[in-house]
């Protein structure tokens, strides 16, 4: 019990930061293409400004939970994605030390310098998350004694790239939106005709994965076994189509929250497609790491989830004060009479 | 070099690193949070300013250190898994705590404060940039709770070929982690105050903003002196655990080979391990190891020789590292009272403000060599005596580990440059200039 209650936090957690951070990496990825002018980076930067920081700590969470609830998956997972983890820290280094070196010299080159790597940290980051799940959805090759039996090409399958490629598509859409909220005038328009491009690929794109998943992974079989879980992909499509319809309507809060709802369905279908397993083996589904044999002590599981039912509503309920405070959008005159990135 | 060794590096180059900024973060973020204080309570601009300049330093710093603790994390896995399954039920959790009761709270408010200038009343301001004070500290006392353990593993039973938690109360309880908490937190307040000191000094000695740089100044050394007085005597209490939980590493940081009773000091030696003593040994105090550690001027203290090589820390790093730590300790307290004495007059002593200039650094380096004796000291143990550093190590391949090694050192490198280059930079620029429009908007 205390194992399947952790496993699904443990979902939650991945899909709350994919629905964070997602935002911030899309926009990243957006930007340069949205961005014409000086002001105009500066509004998509301080569009994510107040939150990004805040919002990488659900990663660092999600990590610590792993580590502390089911080290027996945390050691093998992190040390069998090894090469792909190492430039995921590379990639979100390089994002979020751009934010804070941008601005502090006028040189064009300088800005130049940081705004390349905002965007290659946010694109490499946001791909390799796509391809790491889709390949833990797929399952990796390893052995009995959770050695990895493969390299960096066995993660690179067209399934996981076609995570990585889905990821990528889902998370610029999220970013698309959340500069619709918080931009005006031009950039705005500009935003709100890219998102509509980036929605259909995004169509496209998704149910080719869904269909993808059925035939490279047992996720949808599992789910059918549980038909209650059945919901997940279905709030994800919803959410997906309700985007659009929001989308039309320029009702831009609404699609970001529709957006949300895509983000966490897709996660947490994702997630229950894979229950017990947190990281299924390819080579032999008795060495899979599951969340009841790499579980931590009942005595561990029991504490940390008085820390976590606790602790998170507090979180919660302070970042979304944060996010209350700093909803309105970055104005132009914002940009000169305030300090900001 | 194998797995072992490149993981070795790599971890010790992500932690070198990272600890860079840390202390700064640990005790400016108290030292802006006075500031913004004082002005709130009293309404002098100076204040203001002076912490808004100190706080963008704050953030250049801040930056860098958030950026490369998720690093530190994510190794344990990468390159450490059979030490991350072996201890994940009670060292993840202490990490999965520290990041929920915490971290986010100082990565939340960070920014709540940069953006809430002019946005938020004054005292709500002022209680941002608390909760950040607060929350680095408190994030700092789980992460050393952490190694502490990794130092003197307690609360915990061998089951299911692991260590499993049995008493968390006992783990954040124990004497060794609180030592350890106060005394690093000690060293990184001594850091800040330096940080400000030195360049309030610098400023001083140019004559800019003498107002706000002397305020500054003032509190900084404060803080400077106190922790500097306050390290000293609490180190002491860290030796004297060591005497208890790791007699090794005491024998290694005083290069110590025969066990016997009344045990001297010598205050000039050095170490060496191929034949298992010391090259030079002279100036002995007599008696002050035994009485140091053991409050006994005949006490027995153990000898290098009583363990097996293979299970003796690399002595000259710990014995240096600890002798660097110690000597500048004590150059602290008599750099601090120095100036305190002085302080009315101290813009009449460029010698010594030059001084406060070129010391900026020192802290930084005492940091990093108390960090080194309480690391490579543990070793050959990554958890003190259940588990080697060597059978920690991850079951992956060197080129993997090879080329990571490279990427941090080059990724890191560059952004250490240009990191201290905007410090530098901003530090030398100085605050706003004091104008009455913005006084008025309450920026």
């Amino acid at each position: 019990m205390l194992s399947t209650i952790w496993f699904v936090l443990w979902g939650v957690l991945w899909a709350v930061y994919f629905m964070l951070d997602g935002f911030d990496l899309g926009l990243g990825i957006l930007k340069p293409f949205l961005a014409k002018t000086e002001q105009e980076h500066k509004v998509a930067l301080n569009a994510m400004g107040p939150f990004w920081n805040g919002n990488e700590v659900w990663l660092i969470t999600a990590g610590g939970v792993t580590f502390a609830a089911f080290p027996g998956t945390y050691a093998v997972m992190f040390s069998a994605l090894y090469t792909p983890l190492m430039l995921l820290l590379f990639a979100l280094i390089l994002r979020g030390i751009s934010y804070e070196f941008r601005g502090k010299e006028d040189a064009g080159w300088w800005r130049k310098t940081w705004d390349l790597c905002h965007f290659a940290g946010s694109f490499v980051a946001a791909l390799l998350l796509g391809v790491a799940f889709a390949n833990i959805f797929a399952g990796i090759p390893i052995d009995g004694d959770g050695i990895f039996q493969g390299n960096l090409l066995t993660l690179l399958n067209p399934y996981g790239l076609a995570g990585g490629v889905f990821f990528v598509l889902m998370f610029s859409v999220h970013g698309g939106l959340w500069l619709a909220n918080k931009s005006q005038g031009k950039l705005r328009e500009r935003t709100a005709k890219a998102i509509k491009v980036l929605w259909g690929l995004l169509l496209i794109v998704a149910v080719a994965f869904l269909s993808f998943t059925w035939f490279a992974t047992s996720l949808w079989r599992n789910v059918l076994t549980r038909p209650l879980t059945l919901l997940l992909p279905i709030l994800a499509v919803s959410g997906l189509l309700a985007t659009r319809v929001f989308v039309a309507r320029s009702n831009w809060w609404k699609a970001w929250f529709s957006s949300s709802v895509t983000i966490v369905g897709s996660t947490l279908f994702g997630v229950a497609g894979l229950y017990p397993a947190l990281l299924p083996s390819s080579l032999n589904p008795g060495f899979s790491r599951t969340a009841f044999n790499t579980q931590s002590s009942p005595l561990t599981l029991k504490i940390m989830l008085g820390v976590a039912l606790v602790m998170v509503p507090i979180v919660i309920l302070y970042q979304a004060w944060v996010y209350r405070r700093f909803s309105e959008p970055v104005t132009v005159e914002s940009l000169v009479t305030e300090d900001l990135y | 070099m194998d797995v072992l060794n490149l993981s070795r590096l790599q971890f010790a180059v992500a932690t070198y690193f990272h600890f860079l900024f840390v202390p700064l973060t640990l005790g400016l973020s108290i030292l802006v949070a006075v500031m913004e204080t004082i002005y709130v309570r009293r309404g002098d601009d100076d204040y203001r300013r002076a912490a808004r300049f100190w706080g963008k330093l704050f953030l250049i710093n801040f930056a860098i250190g958030i950026v490369t603790g998720i690093t530190l994390e994510f190794q344990f896995g990468t390159n450490w898994s059979r030490y991350s399954a072996f201890v994940g039920d009670i060292f993840g959790s202490l990490l999965a705590i520290e990041a929920t009761v915490a971290f986010f709270l100082e990565s939340t408010f960070v920014a709540v404060w940069f953006f809430g200038w002019g946005k938020l009343s004054p005292k709500a301001h002022l209680a941002c940039i608390w909760i950040v004070a607060v929350a680095s500290n408190i994030s700092a006392f789980w992460i050393l709770t952490a190694n502490a353990w990794m130092q003197h593993p307690v609360g915990y039973t061998m089951r299911n070929g692991r260590a499993e938690l049995t008493d968390l109360i006992a783990i954040v309880t124990q004497k060794y982690a609180l030592l350890e908490f106060i005394h690093t937190v000690g060293g990184a307040y001594i850091l800040a105050g330096f940080f400000v000191v030195g360049i309030s000094a610098w400023h001083l000695l140019r004559k800019n903003e003498e107002f706000l740089f002397r305020k500054s100044l003032r509190i900084g050394l404060a803080f400077a002196l106190i922790f500097s007085l306050f390290e000293i005597l609490q180190g002491h209490m860290n030796a004297e655990i060591l005497g208890a939980t790791q007699p090794a590493k005491l024998a290694a940081m005083e290069s110590l080979w025969e066990t016997g009773r009344g045990v001297p000091v010598n205050l000039v030696q050095w170490p060496n391990a191929a034949e298992e003593r010391n090259s030079i040994e002279a100036l002995a105090i007599p008696k002050l190891l035994s009485l140091l550690g053991f409050y006994d001027p005949n006490a027995e203290v153990k000898g290098l020789k009583d363990y097996p090589r293979d299970a003796r820390p690399p002595v000259l790093p710990s014995f240096l590292s600890f002798r660097i730590m110690v000597g500048l300790g004590f150059l602290f307290v008599a750099l601090t009272a120095w100036a305190w004495i002085k302080r009315e007059r101290i813009v009449d002593s460029p010698g010594l403000l030059r001084l406060l200039v070129w010391s900026l650094p020192l802290p930084y380096l005492a940091c990093q060599t108390g960090w080194t004796l309480a690391e490579v000291g543990r070793q050959p143990w990554i958890v003190y005596g259940i588990m080697k550093t060597s059978d920690a190590v991850s079951p992956i391949s060197v080129s993997q580990v090879g080329i990571s090694v490279v990427g941090f050192i080059l990724v890191y490198a560059l952004l250490g440059a240009v990191d201290f280059y905007l410090l530098f930079k901003f530090a030398r620029k100085g605050p706003q200039p004091a104008t009455g429009l913005s006084a008025a908007m309450g920026r």
